[in-house]
């Protein structure tokens, strides 16, 4: 659906480039989790995914078109929701009303249902402006579920959720993620999102260090208490002893510790690389 | 739904549905929820879920109707039993032994705490 290439981007020439011929793809069906330290560029590419940013050279298309041209076909098909935002002092059912109407699969039967996963479906005529940041999140989160768009890019979507909406965005992304859809989280809270996920992809220092599903992490490495004989790729010290990222062995699937994943990756590239490129 | 460490999280949940079988939350012949229902309710990606349903089916678990989804296999209780008694033979049993000969624990004792428990 979407196809990066060859970007280049950077924000000054004294700082240089963020991104150098940066090539990536992301494809309908999947939840992308986009995984990267502070300042490798997350958001800056998601900006770039979303025609926000010119890239210096390079494009990114979604279904082929630049995103960059901003196309009403474009736009009306995709849904950012940023870390940061503001919303129009509105009463809720009037700003759905207005922005509705830039999403033609737009349906308020989903976002009723959505609403009520947030528990905020009860008064459709609240101000915006009376509610805090993150019953604003949760109501944008809902709004942009339900534009029915087929990408939906969300920055630290968790970010300044209560306890249980953390486990309520959850449950939206199992209620209206669906085939046609690509869904990409940008975040540093893997733990919130560990379930979700059917794709991860790494980034860090204007390389993909990884980029591939949640079913082969789980055929190639395994996250487990330290064995006799294990060559550890990551190690990670614990109260109950030390926990490890090693090669999966005999066919053995394990949970994947999203957090430990993304240390080895940071820390070993190379091992990380070899593993993952080997035919299995 | 919390999630073990260790066990890869497709399983986690097809333990999960042979515990609802055992108890009898699902019977036989019963309709098994949605792909989708079941992903949202335990909050869980989707294909997570189907990986947990062929996983079922290859093992005779569920079964489904086309059109109407998956349903509990008339015998799926026997097979849970059986699977569950090897895993238990194969894996904890193994170790739950050693460490009854590590504390020199007699066959004629364990045969003993056995009974009792059985008797509680």
């Amino acid at each position: 659906m979407f196809t990066i290439n060859q970007l280049s981007f950077g924000y000054n020439k004294r700082t240089g480039n963020l991104f150098q011929d940066f090539s990536l793809e992301l494809n309908a069906g999947n939840v992308y989790g986009l995984l990267g330290k502070n300042g490798a560029g997350k958001s800056t590419l998601i900006y770039l995914m979303t025609g926000l940013l010119t890239p210096k050279s390079g494009n990114v298309t979604m279904d082929g078109i630049n995103v960059r041209r901003r196309l009403p076909q474009t736009l009306n098909d995709l849904f950012l929701v940023p870390e940061e935002f503001e919303l129009p002092n509105l009463p809720l059912k009037q700003y759905v009303a207005i922005n509705s109407q830039f999403y033609p699969r737009f349906s308020m039967e989903d976002m009723q249902r959505y609403l009520d996963i947030f528990e905020m479906g009860n008064d459709l005529n609240v101000k915006l402006n009376n509610l805090s940041m993150g019953q604003k999140k949760k109501l944008f989160m809902a709004f942009a579920f339900a534009t029915n768009t087929r990408a939906l890019i969300m920055d630290e979507p968790t970010n300044g959720l209560d306890i249980p909406g953390k486990s309520q965005f959850r449950k939206l992304i199992g209620t209206g993620m669906t085939d046609d859809k690509m869904i990409l989280i940008s975040t540093h809270q893997v733990r919130d999102i560990n379930s979700v996920l059917d794709h991860v992809v790494i980034i860090d220092q204007n390389k993909v260090l990884l980029n591939t599903s949640i079913a082969d992490v789980m055929s190639r490495l395994a996250f487990r208490s330290l064995r006799q004989g294990d060559k550890p790729i990551f190690t990670q010290q614990s109260a109950m002893g030390d926990v490890v990222v090693v090669p999966a062995q005999d066919g053995e699937e394990t949970a994947i510790d999203l957090e430990m994943l993304f240390n080895a990756t940071i820390q070993s590239p190379e091992s990380i690389n070899q593993l993952f490129t080997a035919s299995k | 739904m919390n999630f073990k460490d260790n066990k890869a999280i497709y399983l986690q949940i097809a333990d999960r549905i042979g515990d609802q079988i055992l108890s009898g939350a699902l019977t036989a012949e019963g309709k098994v929820p949605s792909v989708r229902e079941l992903a949202a309710e335990i909050e869980v990606n989707a294909n997570t879920v189907a990986r947990t349903y062929d996983h079922l089916q290859q093992n005779g678990i569920i079964y489904t109707k086309r059109g109407l989804g998956y349903f509990v296999s008339p015998d799926a209780k026997e097979k849970i039993v059986a699977t569950r008694r090897d895993q238990l033979m194969q894996g904890e049993m193994d170790y739950f032994l050693g460490q009854l000969k590590a504390v020199g624990i007699t066959p004629d004792e364990l045969q003993r705490l056995y009974s009792d428990y059985l008797a509680k």
